[in-house]
Order: C-alpha cells, then structure tokens, then sequence
C-alpha cells in the first residue's frame, strides 16, 4: 500500500510544466500500481504474483481488450454492441408475460401433465368428463399463478425504473465541455461522467480527475463488498492535468481495459494520453453501487455498463429455488405415475382380454352392440377394433384415474406456505425493536426447507456482530480498570470539544471507568496519571483513523465521527475520546469574527496526511498548496503556524490534540520528497515553534509504521511537547511480550497478562500497548534509515520493515485494552441452540482471521477445549499439505475419540471438538480445484469451521463445496451485499435488513432484523412448516390414492370400462371442495409441539434433519394404508348390495360419502391439536360434500336423480358408513397406537410431556425430563 | 475550491439523522391468533384410550352384527334360473337362433317351492347375471332431456347407436339402454288360482314425477333392424312404463336384480308356486344368465350373511385388539 501511496504522490508531483517523462518514474509507478492491486486483491483466481504484474505491464492483447475511447462512446462501440446502462432485473415484459409466464410454469412437469390430459379429454373418442370440468381446475391454477407472478414483476419493474431513470452529469459530446443531466440507462461506455459527493456511482468507471488535487476520491463500497470504511480511488495525474483538454476532446485518449468481469478487486488496464502509457489497477476504478463520500466530485470515463459493471455480474440473477420437499414430492410422483400407467395398462389390457374373449358376442350383447344402423349403411358404433380400443381405454383411464397424481395438492402447498408466511411474518418473537421490521418472506416455495437446515454459513460483520466495537476495559501498568460505568445519556459528562458555541462530542459514548477518570483528572503529576496519559496517548496516536463532523439536529452540537478501516481502532479512539483526549485533530476555528472550517484530510494512504485549512470567504489557508502546490513549502506552513495560533484559544477544554502531519513539498522530486518533508516539520513544528498552552498539549508524529501481519503490530514516533521524542507501539499480545523489555516491571508484565487472559476469555478483542522514550541518538538513527528505507525505490516495504523492527524493541508495557465486538444480542445462545440442534455453523468472513478468531470465541463458536487446524497458505503446494495434515490430525482425532467412545459407554461426549480455521488466500488454490474434496473432507470432520479474507464468490464457493457434495440442506445469513452471492446459492438464504444496505435483503429467501431469530425461525418455524407440509403432501397423497383405487375397483366390475359409478362433478370436486380445505388448515394451523418446547429441547430439530415426517417408507406405508382403506370403502357396498335392485348412482353415492367422510376421518385422526378452526373445516368439509352429493342428486337431468334420498333412507347403507369407517381405520388406528407405545421418538415423548408433564409442575419439569432422557436413548441420538 | 468547501456542508448535514422521528412501529399486533396460541385440545393415544375406543367398537359392532345376521335369516327368498331350461331340448346347440326367431313359442312354464311361510309383500325380481348395465358405451347411450319433455323429442344427442331410424326421425325414448329393455313376462300360480302380481309404483316416484314426462309416448321406438328387447305400448306416456323406468335406473353391478312386482299375499310353506313365463330376452348372445327371484324383505333388505358376519368380524377383531393392548400394557409398561 506504502508503494501505491508514493504513485500517487508521483502524479502528484509531476511538474505542471508537463517535463519529459523519466523513464524510472514510471516504472516505479507501474510496479506501484501491481503491488497496490496485489495488496488489495484478495485474490480470486490463482495467478501468481508474478503473472499479474507481468499482465499490468504488458500490453493487453487488442483481441481480448476493450478500447474505450475517452469521450468518444460514438467511436469506443460503433456498432452499438455493448449494453447500455440500463439494468434490468425484471423477468417479463408487457408482451412476453404470457408466453414467458407459461412456459416456466409449465417447467413443472405435473402441470404438463395435466394439461395434457386436459387436451386428451377433449378428443371425442376420450372424453370422459365434460369438458369445462376437465379444463377448470388447471385454469384455476395457471391464472392464480400468473397473477401473483405478475404482482411480483411488476414490482420489480417499478424498481429497474427508478435505477434506470436516476440522472448522472454527462460530458456533452458535443464538445462544449460541459456537463448535462442524462439518465443512468442512457449512459454509454466511453462517456466522461461526473458524480458528485455522496452520489452513487452509475456505472464502472475509470478516474480520470477529482476534487482533490492529488487526485484522490474516497468511495464507499458497503453495497459491494459490505465494507462499510472508506477506500481511497486515485485518478492518474497525466489525465488530472490534462482533465481540460480531454473534456475538450482535443486530446485522444484511449483505455485498453480487460472485458468484463466479476472480480471486484482486480482490474487490469493501460491509458494512453498523447501517445504515452500509463498503467491502471484496481485502484483507479470506481464501481457502480459504491458511494462517493469526502469527495467534492469525481470525474470518470465509463468503461463497463448495466449488465457488465461487476456489481452485476457478482449479483447473478435470482435463481428460483425449490425446496427439498417439493423434490422428494416429484420423486414420489413419479412413483406415483408409475402406479398410474400400471393401473392404466391393467384396465387396458384387461379390456383387450375382455373384448378377445367376447369378440362374437359384441355384435349382439345389448349392453354392447357394436354396429349402428341409423346411418343406412351399417358401420361401427365407436368400435375401432382391438387394438385401438386398448389404447383408447389406456388415455381414458389415464384421464379417469388423473388424480392420481394430485393437482390440488400444488394450489394446497401453495396456499399453505402463504399462511405459513403469514404466521412468520405475524410473529412477535421475529420482530426486531430496534430497526423496527419484521420478518419478510420474499421466496414462498421453501418454507419447509428451513425445518431440515443442517448448515448455517453466516456472515460475521452486522450479522453475528453489531459491527460495532466497544471499548471496554483497560489494564494500565497492571492495574485492572473494567468498572466501566455507562455514560449519562445526556452527555453531561462526557469531554466535548467546545469550539466558539459549538460542542464537538463524540459520536459513539464509551464506558468510562470512574477510577480511571479520577486519576486523569488528577492535576498533580503522580506517576499512575502519567502513565494513564501516556495510554490513551498511545490509543488516539497510534492508528489511521479519519474524523469527520457530523451535524446534528442541534446546531450548536456536532458529532465527531472517526472512520476507519479497523473499528479496533474506532473503538480506541473513541475510548480515548471520552477518557478526555481526542485524536486527532479537528479544529473550527473562528478568523476574523467569521467562521472558518479547518478540514483536516487524512488520507487513509497510511501516513501521510494532508491537511487544508479553508475559508469561505477572503482568508485562504492554505497548509499545503491546493491551487498553487508548487509554491507552498515553508510559506505556508508559517502562514499555518500563525493563523493557527489565532483560532487557538477557542478550543479551551483539556485535552491533547495528536498531530500526525506530514507536509508536502511539490518542489521536490520523489526521491527527496521525504527527506524535505522531515526538514519541513522539524522546521515548522519543531520544539521551538509551538508551545503548550495550559491544557493543550501538541504532539508532533514523526514517524509511523504501518501494520502489518508479520509484526502485528504498529508503531508511532511523537515529539512531545516536553521535547522528548517517543515510540508507542501497540499490537497483539504474542507479539507484544517479544519485544517488551523483561528486565524491568517483570510484575506488571505479569499483571498484564493475567488481566489479558482474564479480557480474553470474556471474548474480549485484546491490544498490548507499549512505549519507549528515544534518546536523541536513538531518533536521529532512526530518522536516517527511516528516511533512506521510505524513499528507496525497490523494497521499500521490506526496508521500512526492518526498519520498524530494530526500533520496536526494549518497550516498556503501558497497558493493554479489551474492546468488544459487540455482539448481536443473544447470538452466543442462539449459536448453542443450533448446535444442540445439530446444526453446523459456520462463520464466513472478510474480516482478518484475528478477528475472526476473537468473534468465534466471544460468540461461544470456538471453546477452549477446541483444537484449532489453522491453514493460511500461499500456493497450491502448501495447501494440499496443510490439508493433509489437517486430514492427519483429524482422523487422529477422530479414532481416539471412538477408543474413548468404545471404553466409555459411549455418550459421544469424549469427542475433541475440531475447529478449522482457513483464510481466502488458501481458499483460492482449494476451491475449484481438486484440493476441494480434501477440504470437503477435513470441514466436515471439524466441528466448528471459520473462513476468513474470503472474497464473495468465495462464499458461495464454500457453500457449494458444501452444496454439492452433500444431500444436508444449508442456509446462508448475511446482511452485506458482499453476502449476496452466497445467498443466492445456499438452499436457503437468510438477508438481515438493517444496517448494510438492502442488498442482501433484496437477494435473501427470508429477512429479518437480528441473528438470533434464526432459532425461533428454523426450531419453530421450520420445524412446523416441515412437520406440515410434510404431512400435507403424504396426506393428498393418500387421499387421491384411495379414491382412484376405488375407482379402479370399480372398473374391474363394468368389463374395464372405465365406468364410473361416481358422478364426475364428484371427481372433480373431490380433491377440490370435499376435503382440500382441512389439509389446507392443517397445514397452516396444526402443531405437534408448542414453541416453548421445541426452543427448549433443540434437539427436536433432527425431525426434520432426519426427514422423519417425510421419506419413502412414510410414502409406501400410507399407500398401503391407502390401498387398504379403498379395498374396505369399495367392497363393503359391493358385498353388501350384491345381488339386489342398487342402482350405479346410489351406490355411487355411498362411495362418494364413505371416501369422503373417511378421508376427512384419517386427517382427524391425525391433528395433534383441535381448535375451533379444525374442528370447523374438518366436520364443515364432511357437510359441504353430503350436501354437494344430495345438490347434485337434485338435479333431474343427470341420471342419479334422487339416488341419494332413496339410498339414505335405507338402513343397510348407514350400516356400510358405519362398517366402513370402523374397518377401514383399525390399521391405522392400531399401527398409531402401537407406534406411540413402542417406537418412541422424541416428538413423542415430548408431546407427552407437553401434555402431561403439567401434572408435576410443581415438582419441576425439568427434573422429569432430564430423567426422562436419559432413560430413553431414544430421546437423545 | 468552492466545490470542496460545498462538499464538506454537504457531508455533514447528510448523515445526521439520528433522532428523527420515530415511524411508526411496525410491531405485530398480539392476538391468540396469529402468534399459532388459540386454545386447543390435544389429543395423546394413551393406553386408557386405545382399550376403551376399541372396546367400544366391539360393544357396538357385535349386538349389530348378530341383528343383522338375523334379519337376514328371516328373509325367505327363492331363486330360479331358467335361461337354459327353458331353452328347448332340440335348441340348446344355438340358443342365439332360438331367441331370435320370432315364430317360435317362447313360453316356459317352471314350479317353485315355499320353503318358508313368507308374509306380504313378496317382491318379485328378475336377475340377470354378466349383463354389464354398467358398461361404458351403454350407460352413457341415453338421453334424459327427451324422456322428460315431449318438446324435446329430437334431443338424441349420447343416444348413438340408437338414435334415430334409418329415414332420420328420432327414437323416444332414444339409446341403448331404453332399446335393450328387458321383456320376459311373468304369470303366477297356485294350484288354479293365479297370483297377482302388482306391477305399480316398482319405479321410484322421483323417477315418475320428474324424469319420465306424462306427455312423452314413445316413438319409432324397436323399429330398427336390430331388436333389443321389450317394445313399448305407444299410447302410454313414458311415466306410466314402469319396467321401462325400473330398466334404465342401471344397476351398478353386472349381476343384478330389477324389481318385477309385488306379490301382496303371503305365501305358506310348502305351496307349489307354477310360473308360465315368455322367456323372450336374448341373453344368450352374451352367455348371460336369468334368473327369477321371489324374496321378502327385511329393515336390512334382502337376504345377504355378508353385514352381520362384517360386523361380527370387525366387533371380534376389536375386542381382541382391546384384550391385546391390555395385556401389553400391562405385561410391558413404558
């Protein structure tokens, strides 16, 4: 990063003179920019180091590079072949809803089927319904389909219509150099595009020039990457300066840039301006979907459009998900259809048997009568011959036989999951207070997934964390300061800044120890005080935080609000805030009786930082050359110093202000650059300029060394106002006690780390801070490698490096502070209730394996009796050991825990808890390559696995790694749109709406406000969509099998004909009206558990894991208990009314009422909990049927006329009824019985429990079911 | 360098919005409803249910099972076949050409036993065994527009193959079922004295009333060059052809019984009954049987063991089932 910071500093110091271009230059710059895009590149693809700076340097191949003609679109794409700007993520339009609309729903193959039976009943020869009954309930289906698709689109719509129509400043092309309005769908590649601070960015584009004269432009990419710090862009100096001309058009000035991608960390690409070449990396591009923030404007060239920007190509489109069920339910009607054609062929081929055999007596059976003679001519009467006739019956008994297969049961799951939907979304325990939402359901189709979840892949950062670090305690020379006190809400005591009438508070108000204030506030010098300074010196000094003034409603109250890239650091600074020192600095002054604001940039560029101090009005203060850079130098820094102390006795409260400036000299060329930059401050800041008023103490930073993971650990070098020169460092433990100087305070370097341990296994994120005064021998040979290191051309970071080593030693310890990544509420729990649940969590995450690390023990995710497999590697070869040896001690592992199950009796519980921790470097020689299934292997062992540094397609990739190989069901939660794709590709994908953007909520199945609602969501929730639909779907099942074996029974006794003694509005109406509605309810309504169990025995969640409520023994054993209950329905009447006057229609009725009343009697029987709503649609159903059958018996044109009055009245059939019900359900009744005595599992139990367990309350439930469970292993599996 | 300064007011008034006010809540409104807590019973099979609901299901199902096992017994019920016996000795080789030719004298003449004194009414039925009245393209082939409404007579749409004649008029009442009507005749005896047989209301009222219209007589009808069965009597109105309104209520089984008539006299055990029968309806194409049948009735019907041994059965089962249970809950407790 140090080296692509000096690029810029290149551009920026190129002379406005335009000099010849130094050759050195240049390639100093273009390795700057590879090592920067290697920096930020967390590399997605696998190309070594090498490569990619080989690709920066050489040219991009014209064949495979996109020439993009600085403002020129007409000439970058003549043909107009690339896409235009315009994003669309609606799936119709107006003209292809219907044709588009069908064709995916009739992707459903039952739908295909249905139609096609439709169609056959159409044909004369096979019509065997009336033809509006056939066709009606298909019809119902499609339109209500279609209507809640074309809801949803025209949503969608609305949405691409307000993206699209948002205006964007374009370059008129005209040539007149200025900016017009145009809107975002209309933007082309090539165009010069303007945004402007806080603006999204539109479309990808290449900086060509900023606000800043240096070229800079801060962006915020939260909505692409999830990162909610600002980055810094850089526009290339050659086109900054010539930013005129190029506007103007009269310079030609080309981009080769790599086509389009998905990577968001990489980009590759040469400009050339007048003929010369300069190379771009990933630093030189603003995306579309990130912000402009700090940044006044940014001027750019688009070079990736609409459907090519990478924001796009990350988001792949929403794939339609179908649930796990609805799979296994196709499996099953498959099956299902095979029955089918077997019972089909059966009557067919009986029929041709039939037909054989009888083959003389067709001509004159009268039942028959093969020949019509009405024509004259004798011909056929629907007579086509044997064969012919097969076939024929074959399609009729398909069309007969149909619901088989059961249509109903799509509009059923449908109409179910939306009052499952209902229920969620409706739940108190599903609304989050704080962002004030409530659960959404965006996808409709996969609530039951969410009872078999066996994989949790989730997001750290705002997803299990708040995504805001506290600081929390200190330990200071050994003593412990964790008393922390809240601070009043009204701020009264917290330390502002007050400048003129304003007050500067921080933003975020830190816990403050009260003892620990004292002793700050304590005016006599004692040591402890001291030291506690030095601290939280240490603390506001030693990071790379940016500030910014944020309004509030007040006017005369403003925010001080620090941005950074680590929220560790935010959290010090913050601590450090409200223990009285604020850093850095942040000054209003007032000039003249005016106000002035003194903005104070610091580039994120590490240690450099630029301040400008501006006026509004006459006064310009310029600290560092804005307009004129050549001519600031030391001028200015007077001008600074004087002015400076005009505004300073406005600021009056105590408190330090940190300087960490570094001041510029354009004068100088790059490799001098540093070396007058350390004059200048020495010469302007040094101890003779400024001096201490009461109260205000100034520091001067001298010297900063970056972090890196090496040392882990930073450093900085102060001037103090008592003119010694200091080195506060402060880092990670391990790394911190190396380099600490053991000679002295041995005892409080003990206490340290008693206290660090004590912070840590509270989960708190430690830092060890350290101090060492620099004699002025020690500075000044600092000063001179720290100077040679940071202007030498190759190396430099390895030199500043060593640098940073040889002075970071001999510390003295300072103290060390506990932050909190403060955790989502409940998260620890929610995390163990899903593992008692047997549910696997996984943590993915961009954030640095540390932290990482540090979340997975504050969230109960790693314990300390885990062993951790760690695999950070950098090439193939690396990683496939470091997987071996993973595998290694895995299956160690592994066999000593089956010796200690095999010698212990076995509870399972001897097990070495695994944890795999692996980082996205390693990941990207793993994913994708044959190393996966090694890594398949080892994360499966493992109990708890942790990814860190993993890029976005990362996420997704290890979700598929999972996906793929395994049948287990996986959900992803996140709430960034780095998590989208991750989303997307999870079976069940979970967005947290609130703090990041809406993207993943937009992308997600479900969304709702907080982590720990994923357990009331998956045990509850889940468990009870399952445990419904499951039944649901084996219920329509069984019932439309019972009544196509009825009627096939029937067929056996009217020579295969397809007779059907019951009417076919019956048929028709079965599935539809006479018993849809109790499953339907059922489906919504019924629970097998109330929610208080089912949250407090998680381990009722293997149910669904398991798919116990749903398998294909369940199937085959209710199609057998199906089977069973049509032989009983159907041959009690025939033995009964053999031999006697019935008539088809009456005994038609006695089937239509007994099949109806028993289907209705089995979902009876089968409800575990009745309520007035059950007890309605059930006992309603078996109404609405008698009397749709006494309805239909009234009519005098269809033959059963009257049929039913004369049948009820006889006593034999009420006697059938009872016979049927009786016979039929003893199976049943009987297995149910036996299985709830003798195959307890635990829903069982817990039923019981449920019900009977309140007897004993008084003794305590709880006893009673700890005993229960142990002695029943069913309990526990 | 204005910009810059604009660009810092901006960013500093665009992000304070901390405290606006606050929307409005969102929370879900508590109801037993929608948080899934109505109240509810729920039902748990324990040992003390499963015995009691199968001992009732004994209780109940064996005192029925041996009632009906009783009415049926009571019933008295005689059963003739005749479709061979009354086939002449010589024909019996081709039975077809026997029924089919008209100018042979199809009368019969059976004797039937009183096995049992049987009280009044005596129904009298004739049974036809493997005519599938069910069949397909036979239960469809009628029309019941025309037989309702003498202005629809030309409605003959389902009747094929017995639509309308050769020169085109339609047939009432159209269709196969109406043109297969069973026409064999029945007289009764005892000694000299004949029985008479009473052939009013054996069709259901609902069928007269509604279904046959009073002013539709049939028309064109067994005009055809195929004769079916029965001819109809043109000045009556269809309401009033009784056989032919019991005739096209179509049974659903292809072995079943027509009602005939009544008998409405008791009958003594031991009486001789002779019946001289026309046996005109060709079953014998279809290696059909007839039979004829002289049955009481019971509150169950006619004479059928099948219920009560069902009941009976389904009562036993349940008892065992009840006895089972007991004994394993009680010989291997949970």
């Amino acid at each position: 990063m140090a080296d692509g910071e000096r690029t810029a500093f290149g551009d920026l110091l190129r002379p406005i003179a335009d000099p010849p271009v130094r050759p050195d230059l240049i390639s100093l710059s273009a390795s700057a920019t590879a090592a920067a895009s290697a920096a930020v590149d967390p590399p997605h693809g696998s190309r070594s180091e090498a490569d990619r700076l080989g690709a920066s340097l050489k040219e991009l191949a014209d064949a495979d590079a996109r020439i993009v003609f600085v403002g020129d679109p007409g000439r970058t794409d003549p043909g107009l072949a690339l896409p235009g700007n315009a994003v669309r993520t609606a799936k119709y339009s107006f003209l292809t809803f219907i044709p588009r609309n069908l064709f995916e729903q009739f992707r459903r193959l039952a739908y295909v089927y249905f139609l096609a039976i439709a169609v056959l009943n159409q044909l004369p020869q096979l019509a065997v319904f009336g033809r509006g009954a056939s066709v009606l309930p298909l019809a119902f289906v499609l339109l209500v389909t279609a209507v809640k698709d074309a809801y949803e689109d025209w949503r969608r719509h609305r949405s691409d219509l307000v993206e699209n129509g948002r205006a964007a400043p374009v370059l008129d092309p005209a040539g007149s150099g200025q900016f017009r309005p145009r809107r975002w769908k209309d933007l082309r590649v090539g165009e010069v595009i303007k945004v402007l601070a806080d603006e999204s960015i539109p479309c990808d584009m290449v900086l060509l020039a900023t606000s800043d004269p240096t070229g800079v432009a801060y962006v915020q990419t939260i909505n692409l990457d999830g990162e909610s710090n600002l980055k810094t862009r850089y526009a290339k100096q050659e086109t900054m300066s010539r930013l005129p001309s190029i506007t103007a058009g009269s310079v030609t000035t080309l981009i080769r840039c790599e086509t389009p991608n998905r990577n968001i960390y990489g980009f590759h690409a040469n400009l050339e301006v007048d003929g010369k070449r300069v190379s771009l990396g990933a630093s030189n591009i603003i995306l579309r979907g990130c912000e402009l923030k700090n940044t006044a404007w940014a001027i750019g060239v688009a070079v990736y459009t609409g459907n090519e920007t990478k924001v796009m190509l990350n988001s792949s489109g929403a794939t339609s998900k179908r649930s796990r069920l609805e799979t296994h339910m196709n499996r099953e009607t498959l099956l299902l259809s095979a029955i089918l054609i077997t019972l089909c062929s059966a009557v067919s081929i009986c029929n041709g048997i039939w037909l054989a055999i009888h083959r003389d007596e067709l001509e004159l059976s009268q039942y028959f009568r093969k020949r019509d003679y009405s024509g004259g001519d004798e011909k056929y009467y629907n007579y086509y011959g044997i064969a012919m006739q097969v076939f024929f019956i074959f399609l009729m008994a398909v069309i007969v036989f149909q619901i088989m297969i059961p249509i109903s049961l799509y509009i059923s799951m449908e109409l179910v999951r939306l009052g499952q939907a209902y229920f969620m979304i409706r739940d108190k325990n599903l609304y989050d207070e704080s962002s004030n939402s409530r659960f959404q359901c965006r996808a409709l189709n996969i609530n039951e997934d969410l009872g078999q979840i066996r994989y949790v892949f989730s997001d750290k950062t705002g997803t299990l964390t708040e995504n805001k670090m506290v600081f929390q305690c200190a330990s200071i020379r050994g003593i412990d300061y964790s008393e922390g006190k809240d601070p009043s809400p009204n701020g009264s005591d917290v330390y502002c800044v007050v400048v003129g009438d304003q007050f500067w508070r921080p933003k975020m108000l830190v816990k403050t120890d009260p003892k620990l204030v004292r002793l700050l506030r304590s005016e006599g010098e004692t040591q402890e005080g001291k030291h506690a300074r030095d601290f939280f010196l240490a603390l506001a000094a030693c990071n790379t935080i940016v500030p910014l003034i944020v309004g509030t409603p007040d006017p005369k109250q403003k925010l001080i609000d620090y941005q950074g890239e680590s929220p560790d650091e935010q959290a010090l600074v913050y601590a450090a805030a409200a223990y009285g020192i604020h850093s850095p600095l942040i000054v209003l002054g007032i000039l003249g009786g005016r106000c002035c604001q003194i903005k104070i940039k610091i580039r994120r560029a590490k240690y450099t930082y630029i301040c400008r101090i501006t006026d509004r009005g006459d006064c310009v203060l310029c600290m560092l050359g804005c307009a004129l850079p050549c001519q600031c130098s030391t001028s200015h820094g007077i001008g600074f110093a004087f002015k400076t102390q005009d505004f300073w006795p406005f600021l009056s409260h105590s408190y330090c202000l940190c300087y960490r400036l570094q001041l510029l000299s354009s004068t100088l060329t790059a490799s001098g650059f540093i070396a007058c930059c350390m004059s200048t401050l020495t010469h302007i800041y040094g101890r003779n300029i400024f001096t201490c008023t009461p109260g205000i103490c100034r520091f001067n930073v001298l010297g900063l060394h970056e972090f890196d993971s090496d040392r882990k650990r930073m450093s900085v070098i102060i001037g103090c106002p008592d003119r010694t020169v200091r080195l506060f460092v402060k880092g990670a433990d391990s790394s911190m006690f190396g380099v600490l100087e053991k000679s002295i305070d041995l005892d409080i370097i003990r206490a340290t780390e008693t206290n660090l341990h004590a912070y840590s296994s509270v989960g708190l994120r430690t830092l060890v801070v350290g101090m060492r005064e620099l004699s002025r021998n020690d500075f000044e040979e600092w000063q001179s490698t720290y100077e040679k290191a940071s202007t030498a051309l190759y190396g430099r970071g390895s030199l500043l490096r060593a640098v940073a080593s040889s002075v970071e030693n001999n510390l003295q310890i300072l103290g060390a502070s506990g932050i909190e990544d403060k955790l989502q509420q409940g998260v620890p729990e929610a995390i163990e209730s899903l593992r008692q649940a047997g549910i696997r969590v996984w943590v993915l995450t961009g954030d640095k394996q540390e932290t990482a690390i540090s979340i997975g023990y504050s969230c109960k995710l790693l314990t300390s009796e885990m062993t951790h497999i760690v695999i950070n590697s950098n090439s193939e070869a690396s990683c496939r050991k470091s997987l071996e040896d993973a595998i290694a001690i895995s299956s160690k592992f592994v066999t000593i825990s089956s010796r200690a199950q095999n010698t212990i009796t076995g509870s399972g519980s001897a097990r070495v808890p695994l944890a795999l921790i692996i980082d996205g470097t390693s990941l990207v020689h793993i994913l994708e390559t044959e190393l996966e299934e090694k890594l398949f292997k080892i994360a499966t062992v493992c109990d708890v696995v942790l990814c860190c540094r993993v890029a976005p397609l990362q996420k997704a990739g290890i979700v598929a790694l999972i996906k793929k190989r395994t049948e287990d069901m996986t959900l992803a939660i996140g709430d960034g749109a780095n998590d989208v794709s991750m989303i997307q590709m999870a079976d069940v994908g979970i967005g947290i709406s609130g703090q990041e953007g809406r993207q993943a909520v937009m992308a997600s199945d479900f969304a709702m406000g907080q982590f720990r609602f994923l357990v009331p969501l998956l045990l509850v929730h889940g468990h009870w969509n399952y445990q419904r639909i499951a039944y649901m779907i084996l219920y329509n099942f069984y019932r439309n099998a019972v009544f196509v074996f009825i009627m096939f029974w029937y067929v056996l006794y009217t020579a295969y004909t397809l007779t059907t003694a019951i009417t076919e509005w019956s048929s028709v109406l079965y599935s539809v009206l006479y018993s849809a509605l109790p499953t339907v309810v059922v489906g919504i309504l019924d629970k097998d558990l109330s929610r208080r169990t089912l949250l407090e025995y998680p381990k009722l969640y293997g149910n669904g894991q398991r798919e116990e409520s749903y398998n294909l023994k369940l199937f085959i054993l209710t199609m057998m208990d199906a089977i069973w209950q049509s032989l009983v329905v159907f041959f009690i009447p025939y033995m009964a009314y053999r031999d006697t006057t019935v008539d088809g229609s009456s005994l038609g009725d006695l089937w239509t009422l007994a099949v109806v009343t028993l289907v209705n009697i089995h979902l009876a029987m089968d409800v575990f909990r009745w309520n007035w709503i059950t007890h309605l649609s059930i006992w309603g159903s078996i109404a609405v049927a008698v009397m749709c059958v006494i309805l239909i018996d009234s009519m005098w044109f269809l033959p059963g006329y009257w049929a039913i009055y004369h049948i009820m009245k006889t006593g034999l059939f009420w006697l059938c009824l009872l016979g049927i019900f009786a016979a039929g359900m003893i199976p049943r009744f009987t297995m149910k019985a036996l299985a709830e005595y003798f195959m307890l599992n635990d829903i069982q139990i817990s039923r019981e429990l449920e019900k009977f367990g309140n007897f004993n309350d008084f003794t305590g439930t709880e006893i009673s079911m700890s005993t229960f469970s142990q002695t029943h292993p069913g309990f526990i599996r | 360098m204005n910009n810059v300064n604009g660009s810092v007011v901006g960013s500093s008034s665009g992000s304070g919005d901390g405290s606006a006010p606050r929307r409005n809540s969102k929370r879900p409104k508590y109801s037993r409803f929608t948080q899934q807590e109505l109240p509810a019973c729920k039902p748990i099979l324990t040992p003390k249910w499963v015995i009691s609901v199968f001992t009732l299901i004994g209780v109940v199902f064996v005192p029925i099972g041996i009632a009906s096992l009783m009415a049926s017994n009571d019933v008295v019920e005689i059963v003739d076949r005749y479709d061979n016996v009354c086939v002449p000795p010589n024909m019996t080789n081709d039975k077809v050409a026997y029924i089919q030719n008209n100018a042979t004298d199809k009368t019969c003449i059976r004797t039937l036993e009183v096995p049992k004194h049987m009280s009044q009414p005596i129904y009298v039925y004739y049974q036809l065994d493997n005519f599938y009245q069910n069949h397909r393209r036979y239960v469809k082939s009628r029309n019941d527009a025309q037989l309702r409404k003498r202005s629809q007579a030309n409605e003959t749409s389902g009747c094929d193959p017995e639509k309308r004649t050769i020169d085109g008029a339609p047939i009432v009442p159209c269709g196969l079922i109406a043109w297969s009507l069973f026409n064999d005749t029945y007289i009764f005896a005892i000694g000299n004295k004949n029985l008479t047989v009473n052939k009013k209301g054996i069709s259901w009222k609902s069928d007269r009333d509604h279904k046959f219209g009073k002013d539709v007589f049939p028309k064109n009808f067994q005009s055809g060059p195929l004769i079916g069965g029965a001819k109809l009597n043109a000045t009556k109105p269809l309401s009033e052809q009784e056989d032919l309104i019991v005739w096209m209520r179509t049974a659903a089984l292809p072995t079943f019984r027509k009602l005939y008539g009544r008998i409405e006299q008791d009958l003594n055990a031991g009486d001789v009954i002779s019946v001289t029968l026309k046996n005109n309806y060709n079953t014998y194409s279809f290696s059909g049987k007839k039979k004829l049948v002289l049955s009481t009735s019971s509150w169950l019907g006619g004479k059928n063991d099948f219920l009560g041994i069902a009941y009976l059965a389904v009562g036993g089962l349940c008892f065992f089932l009840a006895v089972a249970f007991t004994i394993v809950y009680l010989v291997k407790p949970r």
